[in-house]
């Protein structure tokens, strides 16, 4: 089996340990989303205040395992100030690091990234593909925010 | 006598591979119990000698077949004490078997604000079939509560039940391990005027079943937890309640007759039946309750309480604070199923570390959300314990589990 020290990267638990932008915005001018893993029962609340298609604010909540956990922490803070343009970046980066979907126009090179975006430290989560019912736990906050971004841009 | 787990561990084949190079250490039987060489056998035997199909050829193979499923059927008879054989209603698992009570004598008998009644401990098999026929036939739902000792609190049942249509429990919780007071339950139902249904999805493969002593009027279960195959259930309902309730799924098997203008149904229980059964399941089964019955389900309880009362004395004395065991304490009052929380670190990151070590147990809501949110946590790891296992798996368990602390513990 692979190590488990590669899922359990340092970087991994310091976020799951100190989370970054855990809580709450007000709702409106932000916007809340709740996804679900139906399977493990881990939830994730996203609050996102979009403005002139830069996510000015977020904010996450819930329960889950520390990859969940982690890997909300360290979207909040990579996506934070960031374009809803970059955001599309970031998602398709962090997808083909995990093995979703590979784009056969834009296969993902060797070290797991795809275009050029800069994952930062987001990178750690690269671990969790070697331990595929891992997967949804890192990609939950992901879709839950892409949802949230999605209902705000058709508020505004 | 006690059961002798050496020897019961050499009946399953599994029990010979290792997981990361580590002796396995199953500990998910409430998810689904392994099976044993006479009933991997079983099934063998039946595609390799009289496979064919049941109720209708008239050679020699569909002959052997139909006495094959028949015969099954008569065995789960003998196991839980049933009348006849024709009470039991193959399905394809425990959920199926409550669908199809919801489906059948639940949309002939229940209207608006028809009171069904179950508790906080229910598995999701036994809630959402009554939250859909709340949505199509607006019956109502009433929940007993539970008491922080994990027993159903049962202070308000008379009013609970008051106007009650049907009680339906389960007899051993999947994730407090509790066995429910289900006689005790079905009196106080029949009292209110309500009919008892049971599910013993928890409980048929633990303890000795008898569904007369039970009270009730309809009991659930399903084949893979008591080392059958998966993809059979079991229900057994009172005759007279099967005569009357109209079919669940229509096709073949199920008719008597079918015209241009209607059709007509089989008798009981093939009425129940619709197309071809899991015939190879049921014969697999049928070997699971022999091979249950060789070691006495007296002895595989006897076990049970044996293992229950080590591991929680194990788990506590090493971990202390440290870990919160929910459910009753007295090993005489529950399953062996423990669910558990270490340290505040998540189930799934724990599970994730017990699997280095080969122990294998479940991370999550375990198919019990209301209940989740009555404990007020999202989910639990679930240790559970079935004939195979022994002490050197609990205490394997109880090793595995400080590993955790490397990683969540600063």
């Amino acid at each position: 089996m692979p190590d488990l020290e590669d899922l359990y990267r340092e970087i991994i638990l310091d976020h799951y340990r100190n989370p970054r932008n855990r809580g709450e915005l007000d709702t409106p001018p932000a916007v809340r989303a709740e996804g679900f893993n139906p399977l493990c029962g881990d939830e994730v609340i996203i609050y996102v205040q979009v403005a002139d298609g830069v996510i000015e604010d977020i904010k996450f909540g819930g329960q889950g395992c520390s990859i969940s956990q982690a890997s909300s922490s360290m979207m909040s803070a990579a996506v934070k100030g960031r374009t809803v343009e970059e955001l599309q970046q970031f998602n398709h980066a962090f997808r083909s690091m995990m093995s979703i979907e590979p784009d056969p126009d834009n296969p993902a090179p060797t070290n797991g990234n795809s275009a050029d975006v800069k994952l930062g430290d987001l990178e750690a989560l690269k671990g969790v593909v070697k331990f595929p019912v891992r997967i949804k736990c890192a990609t939950l906050s992901w879709h839950t925010l892409t949802q949230a971004v999605e209902e705000a841009q058709a508020n505004s | 006598m006690a059961l002798d787990t050496a020897a019961v561990r050499a009946d399953f084949p599994i029990m010979c591979r290792e997981v990361h190079g580590r002796r396995l250490v199953y500990l998910d039987s409430a998810a689904t119990s392994h099976k044993p060489r006479p009933v991997i056998d079983a099934v063998t035997d039946y595609y390799e000698r009289f496979n064919s199909n049941v109720h209708r050829g008239s050679y020699q193979l569909a002959v052997e077949a139909t006495e094959a499923l028949e015969e099954a059927r008569r065995k789960v008879a003998n196991f839980i004490g049933a009348d006849q054989d024709s009470e039991i209603v193959f399905a394809k698992n425990a959920t199926e078997a409550i669908n199809l009570v919801a489906r059948t004598w639940g949309r002939a008998n229940l209207g608006p604000g028809d009171p069904v009644v179950i508790t906080e401990l229910e598995h999701h098999a036994n809630i959402v079939p009554w939250h859909m026929l709340a949505a199509e036939q607006g019956i109502e739902l009433r929940w007993i509560p539970i008491r922080s000792d994990g027993h159903l609190d049962l202070t308000d049942l008379d009013r609970l039940l008051d106007g009650a249509r049907l009680l339906s429990v389960a007899a051993v919780s999947n994730v407090l391990g509790t066995i429910n007071p289900i006689r005790q339950l079905a009196d106080a139902a029949h009292d209110a005027g309500a009919l008892m249904m049971v599910d013993a999805s928890q409980y048929t493969p633990h303890l000795p079943t008898d569904v007369k002593e039970m009270g009730a009027d309809f009991v659930a279960f399903t084949g893979h937890k008591m080392c059958g195959p998966t993809g059979i259930g079991v229900l057994w309902a009172k005759p007279e309640l099967l005569e009357a309730m109209p079919p669940f799924l229509g096709g073949g098997e199920m008719i008597l007759n079918v015209t241009k203008e209607g059709f007509s149904t089989a008798a009981v229980p093939w009425k129940f039946e619709a197309g071809t059964p899991p015939i190879a399941e049921a014969v697999g089964l049928g070997a699971a309750v022999d091979y249950l019955t060789g070691l006495g389900m007296e002895q595989v309880r006897e076990h049970e309480v044996a293992l229950t009362g080590y591991a929680l004395r194990t788990l506590n004395q090493r971990y202390g604070d440290d870990i919160t065991i929910h459910g009753p304490t007295e090993p005489a009052e529950r399953g062996g199923v423990l669910s558990f929380e270490y340290k505040g670190i998540h189930p799934h990151d724990v599970a994730q570390v017990l699997d280095r070590s080969g122990v294998c147990v479940r991370a999550g809501h375990h198919c019990a959300k209301p209940l989740m949110r009555v404990l007020g946590c999202a989910a639990t790891s679930r240790a559970s314990m079935y004939v195979y296992n022994d002490e050197s798996d609990v205490d394997a368990l109880a090793d595995a589990l400080g590993e955790a602390d490397v990683f969540f513990i600063e």
